[in-house]
Order: C-alpha cells, then structure tokens, then sequence
C-alpha cells in the first residue's frame, strides 16, 4: 500500500512524522503547484471550492508517482469538506484511476468505524505505539507553528527578507527530517537564534490579523503567498488559525492549552453571528473582534469562492467594522484569481491602514474596504 | 391586530401552511410579500454580497418589502430540521445577516430551529421555536399550545397533497380544497419531464423564468420532486456510501434517483443557483450518474440575477425537441 494525501501548508509534516512513525509506506504530492491547480480544476465541478480543485489536483499528482490509496478526512457538515471525498471518488473512477480511498469520518454512531479504518492503516501495531506517534507528530505541529510565527513577526523587521525565508525553510526541512524530539527542538532553538540576530527596522509596523477559512489560511499556494507579500509590504500578519490549536481543538477534544483555541473566537462572535454556521465562519467573525481588540489595523479574511459559512461570516464583518473602527479586506480566491490584481488590492489596504495610523484610529473609516 | 411578515422566499415553500396556521391561530395577522418581481429582486441584490446565492439576495429583497408595514419578521434560524442533517449555513446565519445588512427591521422572530438526534417526529424541532416565539406574543400558553397543534395538522396536510400530486403553488394557496385536479396533458404523445432543483427555485415564477409554464406550453408535463413522498427519497438515498448531511441535498439526489428509475420519464432538468455551495457537489454526483446509467437525458440549468430570458427559452425547445427525436427512434 503506497498511501497519499492532500496538502495544506505544512500539515504534510505532522502527517508525515504519524504515518512513517506507524511504519506506513508514504508517497507524497509534489508541493501544490500551478500543474496541481490545473489538473484540479480541469476534472472539479466549476463552482466547487478551490481546496476541493486542489485535493484532486494532489491525488492525480501522487497517482503519477505511485501511490495507490488516498487518506482523506470526512465530516458531517454544513461544509461541504465533509462530501468532498465522496465526490472526488466518482471522479476518479469516471477517470479510470485506480486508487483506494481510505476517509476518516468523525465517529457518527460509535467509535468502531474510525477505530476499525485506522486499523486497517495500521495493520497489527500497537495502539501504544499509535499513542506514541501521535505525540511526536504533535511536537511537530508545535514546532512549525513556533518557527512560522517567528516568521511572521521577524519577515518585516529585517532588512533582508530572503535570507530569513530560507532560514526558515532550512528550519521547516529539519523538523520535517527530525528523528526525535531532541533534533526537533535542536531545529526550532537554530532558526531563533540565528534569525534574531539578524539586522533589523526599528518601530512600530503595521499589524494585520488574517482570518478566514483554514486551508486559504494555510495554504500558501491557495491565498497566493498572502503572508509573504504582507511581510515584504511592513506589515506583521496575526493568524488567527494555527495548525496545533486546529488539531488540538478537533482531534483532541480541545484538551490542551494551546494559544488561539476555538472558543475564545465562538464567544467574541456572538453578537454579530449568533450560531455555528459550519466550517469556519463563526471563527472568522471572533477572530477579526480578537483582531480588533488586541488593536491591529486591519483585517484580512480570505476564503475559496463559494465558501458558504465565509460568505455568511464576511455578510456580517461590516457590523464588526463599524463598532470596533477596524477596516476589513475579504479576498475570494480560486484558479481564477490573479497575482497583480491580489497584490492591487493589499497594496491599497496596507495604503489605507498607514493612512489611519498616520491620522490616529478612527479617522478615514467609512464601512469596510471589502469586494475582489 | 399585530402582523406578523413572512418573506415569500427560501423555506416559505416548504413551511407556508405551518407558520401561516400558526401565527393565524395565536390571533396574527400573517403577511406574505407579494411574488417576487424585479423590484424585489433589485432591493435584494442592492444589499447582498455579490458572493451570496441569488435565492438569498431574493430573500432580502423580500424583508425589504415587508419592513414597513409589519410589527414582526418570521425569521427563524434554521439549523435542522431533521436530525443530522443540515439545510445550508446560510440559513444558519440568515438573522444575523439581515441584522447587519438592513438597517431598521422590524422586532426579528429569530429562533433556533434544531432537531435533536433522538426526535423522530419530523415536526418536533418547531415545538420550541413555536413556544418561544408564543410567548413574544401572547402569555396564554394555551393558545399557543393549539395553535402548534393546528399548525402540525395544517402541515401534514399539506404534505399529503403534494403527494397525492397537486403543485406545490396549489398546495399553498389557502383555503384550497385539497382535491387533486388531474394534469391537463393526458395524452400519451406527452412529454414527461422530470425537474430537479430547490422549491424556492423551481415554484418562485420569477426566479426559474417560469419554468414549469414555459414546458407546459411547450407540450410537456412536468413530474416534480414534491410529488415523491419522503419515503421513497429516505429509500433511495439509504443506499448511498455516505450518508449526506444537506437536507435538500438529500431531496435533490433522493428524486434524481427515483427518476433514474422511472421508465415513464422522457428526460430531467435540473435548475440550480449560481454559486450555490451543497448543489456544487450534488449536482456533479447526479450528472456522473446520469451519464453512467446512459437512460435519461439531462440539462442542467444554472440561474442567477443576470439570466436572461431568451437564452432559457432557446435551451428548453431544444431540449424538447431532442428528446422528442430521441422518442421516436
């Protein structure tokens, strides 16, 4: 069995570090690429989201290299993430690819089925040592997020943006290779101590916190490399998802202390968006109040075209505009979507933050800034 | 005497005879907005995102034609209304979007309609929302309690009309007598055409361009998805890998099924919104199947705001007439 699955960010890592760890025989996609986006999107229903086109553009890419069983999550709505695999299975066949499709739904009537399709993954390991691998990909997860959110910090302040973004690539390929968690944290400790003492901008910097739906959030491919172009404009991006609080909160109950959980986010919501709506748009709206209220400049949520619960979310973000005087930008982003016309629009944001800025809050704000 | 408005839009076509005996028997008055005309539609789409489905933008503009002249809105937030199941989350959030779209509503009657896992009455999930909103109105818990009731029954019979196969426009209208009128084209020589799609979209004569007329007049009788009872939807659908989660969906891929397997059946269309997010993946399964069991030809038919007439007439002659040809090989 040459098993597969989709990508998000660098969500391949955590995956990785588990299955390899269970002794499972991996072959990955290549990074998602415009190739990924085009095979994708040629097979998709046009107006199926972007992550969707995506997976399917992975599968087919993985396929090519060899793999022959694909391991997907599921899920029970409102989203349509929880149908995606169903549909991209009739594709494949409709294709003539001949590739198994393992999905890992959440427990509907028990946990027998999960435990029994993990079995099946696993042969006859151990579920010790399931637990075991669970925890080093879960160092793992905390890894990248650390590194990443040094990244973020760090891209505006030095004076020399690649040479950081390669350091933090070197990092991000030590974790991936870490055998334990020693090296894993040898990894992290190397890229802060070397990339701190890089020369840096003093002052204050623009401060914009990224919302929206995860895998636009966590995919570079898919937001079209929105942080890197905020960090080359000056402006510090404060992520409202992470890869570790988004495992903490779905795959362990929400049992650990992990910065940027989804509760918080639920209860800053509720007086714009009064119930769950699916996938992330409740989080969306708390997300930009937390934005708000930690006093960044603006907001930025992003979302595949389509998105349902984002669009509800991004219905009601003017409300949260108007009472917190935070401008708001939301992109709607698939294959369609393109470079200059992205960068156009932060550009004009990060315009209109400095603007603000310049003229104390408040000034300058009529409604958001939002539309493509 | 207090009014209460229901927007002529989204679940109106599933619920009308529900909420209209509810509200009637609390001692409302129950106002409908009137059909939806380009006016509506405008208003609707003037305070929308663009993103939004064009039903939704309809919805608006039907609040918008009822906030002057109402005390209430009838807006509940629908979550489920059959257990595990989910409708779309816009309807989850369509509250909270009116409250930051439109300025100056009337009071919103916004309760939560969620059918827990273990009800098996599919009219449960409205009991709390029915009490709450009572109390709004009225302290006599009685009157609220018949008033539920009546509202069950009016709904159930309503149910068994569209079963018995009267249109659901018909169905809605009140005071209807409930007697079935036989479908005019009796012929054999008639066409039978299937039509998929969401009611809101296939009854709103505004927004499907008046579809179900325009194959009338074309010769062809319609067989509508309301015609199939709610078993034999659960029937077909039981068999798929995966339990889906829409409730519409459900509907939508339950009657395509039936079809597929109604030999009386010359062809299907299937009328969609742009952009709408659960009929992105179910329409896609329903055309693989179509083609996969080669039997029943199928158009699908993808509307929003800027459809222009013409176009829909051109593709539903040639649809007639290509299934006509096909007849007579």
């Amino acid at each position: 069995m040459k098993l597969t699955y989709p990508h998000m960010g660098n969500l391949y890592i955590v995956v990785r570090a588990l299955l390899t760890s269970l002794g499972l025989d991996l072959v990955l996609p290549p990074p998602t690429s415009r190739r990924t986006a085009e095979l994708g999107v040629r097979y998709s229903p046009e107006f199926a989201c972007f992550p969707f086109k995506l997976n399917l553009g992975n599968y087919l890419e993985a396929e090519e290299l060899g793999a022959d069983t694909i391991l997907m999550a599921g899920g029970v709505g409102p989203c349509r993430f929880g149908y995606y695999a169903q549909v991209q299975r009739e594709i494949l066949r409709d294709l003539g690819v001949d590739m198994e499709m393992v999905v890992l739904e959440p427990p509907d009537v028990g946990y027998r089925e999960l435990t029994d399709k993990v079995r099946y993954l696993v042969g006859d390991c151990s579920w010790w040592r399931v637990v075991k691998s669970i925890r080093f990909a879960w160092q793992k997860a905390l890894a990248l997020d650390n590194v990443e959110r040094e990244l973020l910090y760090l891209r505006p302040r030095v004076l020399e943006p690649n040479s950081l973004e390669k350091r933090y690539r070197t990092a991000v390929e030590e974790i991936d290779a870490a055998p334990d968690s020693r090296a894993i944290s040898r990894a992290v400790q190397e890229f802060f101590k070397t990339s701190r003492r890089m020369p840096q901008r003093q002052g204050r910097f623009l401060r914009v916190g990224l919302v929206g739906e995860i895998f636009t959030v966590l995919e570079p491919f898919a937001n079209y490399d929105l942080e890197r172009r905020l960090g080359r404009l000056g402006v510090q991006v404060e992520r409202s998802i992470w890869l570790s609080a988004w495992i903490n909160d779905h795959l362990f109950g929400g049992l650990l202390r992990v910065k940027g959980g989804l509760k918080h986010a639920d209860r800053l919501a509720s007086p714009y968006l009064n119930s769950f709506v699916g996938g992330h748009g409740r989080e969306t709206v708390g997300g930009a109040v937390a934005c708000a209220l930690q006093d960044c400049d603006g907001v930025i949520q992003v979302a595949p075209l389509t998105c349902m619960p984002e669009i509800v979310a991004h219905s009601v973000l003017p409300s949260v505009s108007r009472d917190y005087g935070i401008p708001t930008l939301t992109l709607y982003l698939d294959e369609q979507s393109g470079e200059a016309g992205i960068q156009t629009r932060l550009e004009a944001f990060v315009d209109l933050m400095a603007a603000r800025r310049r003229k104390g809050k408040g000034g300058m704000l009529d409604g958001s800034f939002s539309g493509y | 005497m207090k009014k209460v408005g229901i927007p002529r839009a989204l679940l109106y076509y599933y619920f009308y005879p529900l909420w209209r005996e509810f509200f009637t028997g609390l001692g409302v008055q129950v106002v409908v907005s009137p059909e939806t005309n380009k006016r509506i539609m405008d208003a609707g789409v003037k305070v929308t995102l663009s993103e939004v489905c064009l039903p939704v933008k309809i919805f608006f503009g039907h609040v918008i034609a009822l906030a002057d002249d109402v005390d209430y809105l009838f807006v509940p937030r629908i979550i489920k209304v059959e257990p595990r199941a989910y409708i779309c989350p816009k309807f989850m959030g369509l509250p909270d979007m009116l409250r930051a779209r439109i300025p100056d509503l009337p009071h919103l009657l916004e309760t939560a309609v969620d059918m827990r896992k273990e009800e098996t009455d599919p009219f449960r999930c409205w009991e709390n929302c029915f009490q709450e909103v009572g109390r709004l109105i009225t302290r006599d818990k009685r009157l609220v309690e018949e008033a539920t009731r009546r509202a069950f029954r009016a709904q159930q019979n309503f149910q068994r009309q569209l079963a018995a196969g009267l249109l659901l426009p018909q169905a809605l209208e009140e005071g209807n007598t409930g007697e079935v009128e036989v479908a005019v084209v009796s012929e054999q020589s008639a066409l039978r055409i299937g039509l998929l799609g969401h009611p809101y979209n296939l009854y709103d004569r505004y927004i499907s361009m008046n579809l179900i007329g325009k194959l009338q007049d074309l010769g062809v009788s319609p067989v509508t998805p309301e015609s199939l009872s709610v078993q034999d939807i659960e029937n077909k659908v039981g068999s798929l890998p995966k339990r889906l989660f829409w409730t519409l969906g459900k509907r939508m891929v339950g009657a395509a099924l039936n079809f597929f397997a109604d030999t009386r059946l010359d062809g299907l269309i299937y009328l969609s919104s742009f952009g709408c997010g659960p009929e992105s993946l179910v329409e896609e399964l329903v055309a693989r199947w179509a083609k996969q069991q080669g039997g029943l030809p199928l158009m699908l038919l993808t509307i929003d705001e800027h459809t222009g007439e013409a176009g829909m007439n051109t593709r539903l002659e040639a649809f007639t007439e290509m299934i006509k040809r096909r007849r007579i090989k």
